[in-house]
């Protein structure tokens, strides 16, 4: 078997979560080549050489691929894919940008979100927000497989794969990138956190959000939150977490003023210990908490923060 | 212009939903049904642009069985003004579902379609970036602002680490994140003029798609389960079951 994983990455690192691709790679067996695909990039690929299991890099640099456009990197990828049997990226905004596209492309039918491997053609993956795990298996002659990290391991260093240059493919010309917004935090991201705090409407306002980030800064752990959070203005659209946000699983994820919707309970259920602050004694929250405290968030937070 | 707006009829995402006992799926029996929230969100976009002038006519489109013309008389009472029903008894996975909007699409030449970015039953987030695939057009995925002007359009989308920002081309797919728009709720008046509009209901085999699942469900099963937890009394106990019991600060 022959299995190409698509890097994510920002030109110098890779994502949190391309590792953990990698992992799902190794567990469906088989040459390892991981491709890097973007503008300005060859520090990633040498990061990418480092990853245990890796054999080999391939580095497509070119203004062609700067930014998410689906469009110029699935035509690339159409022109290498008859070369492997899988093709694995992260299920994160990047992944399940181009994954489809490709998949259709090669008119493969994609396996969206595993978050286990059975065999070299069979799969867990979660639906209905995480409320039933189906297994399935797959008859294509590639396998397009997008991949919830939280689900793997993080693949170790140790590698040593040779870098080769990858000529750039067509320009489509059908998008035009102009630019990304986004949110400037010193704090870890999301996906990468050991310890979450995350907020609820129950904040009240993005002004009272401070209280969660002092605690955060002590803990040395990111910042989420909920939906309505997020549709409240309280905090930008990139800290939900949830089925239609970001899906974490932290050593420890603090709710706070989070009522536990099953929509967000999909985001964080698979965290190894929750700890849930709310005032209502019934909050539906409690039922996936290790540890909960019925009270007022303005009083217990800052608690919290002085005596941790 | 014209725009095709899809939307599948899913389980309500408000009802919990249990895995049969038998393991071959989610009990749907007498199960509270609606129109998927991302594809509501589809179609409150195309209403809007028509109501700024920008579109001229709206076509929804559905994949499911006769029960699906319901979630085409809710688009209708919306604001679409005609409804397609691609009637399929069984499963119908991503990839057939583009392959038939893409079909759909060859016979209406709508100059944008707007798809939901995820289903929320089988949370595949596909069909869209597939459907663009297939006619080789742009993509904007998770879509929470689109700006039309003339052959282009301008896009923000919601990317992991906040916005980014495209301009494409168009005929284009446009998925939809929760931030594009609030829908509208249907009023009773719109719900009888809905029932007045067209809706035609069409084969896969008159469109030559072939809609055989390309992947076997094997089995369905229960999540793992969490260990109860405890309730405790105050910060100071928390602070210290964190410490000793978890150990995780
Ligand atoms: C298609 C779709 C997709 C969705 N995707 C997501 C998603 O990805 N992520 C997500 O989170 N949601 C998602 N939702 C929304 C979800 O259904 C809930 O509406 C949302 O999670 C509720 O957020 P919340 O818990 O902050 O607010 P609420 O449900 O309003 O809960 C607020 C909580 O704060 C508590 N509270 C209030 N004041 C205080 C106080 N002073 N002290 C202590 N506690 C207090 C209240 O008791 C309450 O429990 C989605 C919904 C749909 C339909
Ligand atoms: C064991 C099992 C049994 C199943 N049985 C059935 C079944 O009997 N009947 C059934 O319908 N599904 C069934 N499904 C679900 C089916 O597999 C999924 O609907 C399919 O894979 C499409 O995935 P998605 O809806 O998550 O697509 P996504 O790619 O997440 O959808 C994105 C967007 O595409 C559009 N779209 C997708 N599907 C349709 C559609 N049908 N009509 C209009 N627009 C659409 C919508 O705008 C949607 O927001 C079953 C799934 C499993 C696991």
């Amino acid at each position: 078997m022959s299995i190409l994983v698509i890097a994510e990455h920002d030109g110098k690192l890779l994502k949190p979560g391309t590792t953990n691709t990698v992992t799902a790679a190794v567990k469906i067996g088989g040459d390892i080549t991981v491709l890097v695909a973007g503008h300005q990039c060859a520090d990633a690929a040498q990061v990418a050489a480092k990853i245990a299991g890796v054999g080999k890099v391939l580095l497509a640099d070119s203004p062609l691929y700067a930014g998410g456009a689906a469009e110029n990197l699935t035509a690339l990828l159409q022109t290498i894919a008859g070369q492997y049997t899988h093709i694995l990226a992260s299920a994160t905004g990047y992944g399940k940008n181009f994954m489809p596209r490709l998949s259709a492309l090669l008119d493969v039918q994609q396996i969206s979100d595993i978050s286990a491997v059975v065999s070299a053609d069979t799969f867990v993956r979660p639906i209905y927000a995480g409320n039933a795990m189906a297994t399935v298996q797959s008859a294509d002659k590639i396998k397009v497989i997008t991949v919830r990290a939280t689900g793997f391991d993080a693949a170790a260093e140790g590698g040593s794969a040779t870098v080769e240059n990858l000529a750039a493919g067509p320009d489509t010309g059908l998008a035009t990138f102009n630019g990304q917004e986004l949110s400037k935090s010193d704090r870890p991201e999301l996906t990468a956190a050991r310890i979450i705090v995350s907020g609820g409407r129950g904040m009240g306002s993005g002004e009272n959000f401070k209280l969660l980030e002092a605690l955060a800064d002590k803990l040395g752990a990111a910042v989420g939150a909920s939906r309505a959070a997020v549709d409240s203005g309280y905090v930008p659209n990139d800290y939900q977490v949830g089925q239609t946000g970001k899906i974490v699983a932290p050593e420890l994820y603090i709710a706070v003023g989070i009522s536990g919707a099953i929509q967000h309970l999909a985001g964080m259920k698979d965290s190894k210990v929750i700890i849930a602050i709310n005032k209502d004694p019934e909050a539906p929250i409690f039922a996936v908490a290790d540890y909960w405290l019925v009270e007022d968030l303005f009083k217990a937070v800052p608690e919290l923060t002085q005596q941790i | 212009m014209k725009v095709l707006v899809t939307v599948k009829r899913v389980i309500d995402p408000y009802v919990k939903v249990r895995v049969k006992s038998d393991g071959t799926g989610v009990e749907t029996a007498n199960v509270k049904m609606a129109m998927n929230p991302f594809c509501e969100i589809a179609v409150e976009q195309a209403v809007r642009m028509k109501e700024a002038g920008i579109v001229s006519e709206i076509v929804a489109v559905s994949i499911g069985t006769l029960q699906s013309q319901e979630t085409l008389r809710t688009a209708m009472a919306m604001g679409a003004d005609r409804g397609i029903l691609v009637e399929v008894a069984g499963e119908v996975q991503p990839l057939a579902v583009a392959k038939l909007v893409k079909a759909i699409v060859d016979k209406e030449q709508p100059k944008l379609v707007i798809m939901g970015k995820q289903a929320i039953d089988d949370d595949s987030n596909q069909a869209g970036q597939m459907t663009a695939a297939l006619l080789g057009w742009p993509q904007a995925a998770f879509t929470s602002a689109i700006t039309v002007n003339g052959d282009t359009a301008d896009v923000t989308r919601e990317i992991d680490g906040g916005l980014e920002k495209l301009t494409i081309k168009l005929p284009a797919v446009v998925t939809t994140d929760l931030r594009l728009n609030e829908p509208r709720y249907v009023t009773l008046p719109n719900i009888m003029k809905a029932k007045k509009k067209p809706l035609e209901v069409l084969k896969p085999e008159a469109l030559g798609v072939d809609v055989v699942p390309r992947l076997k469900t094997i089995k369905v099963e229960e999540p793992a389960k969490r260990s109860a937890g405890v309730k405790v009394a105050d910060v100071q106990e928390l602070v210290a079951k964190l410490k000793n019991e978890a150990r995780v600060i």
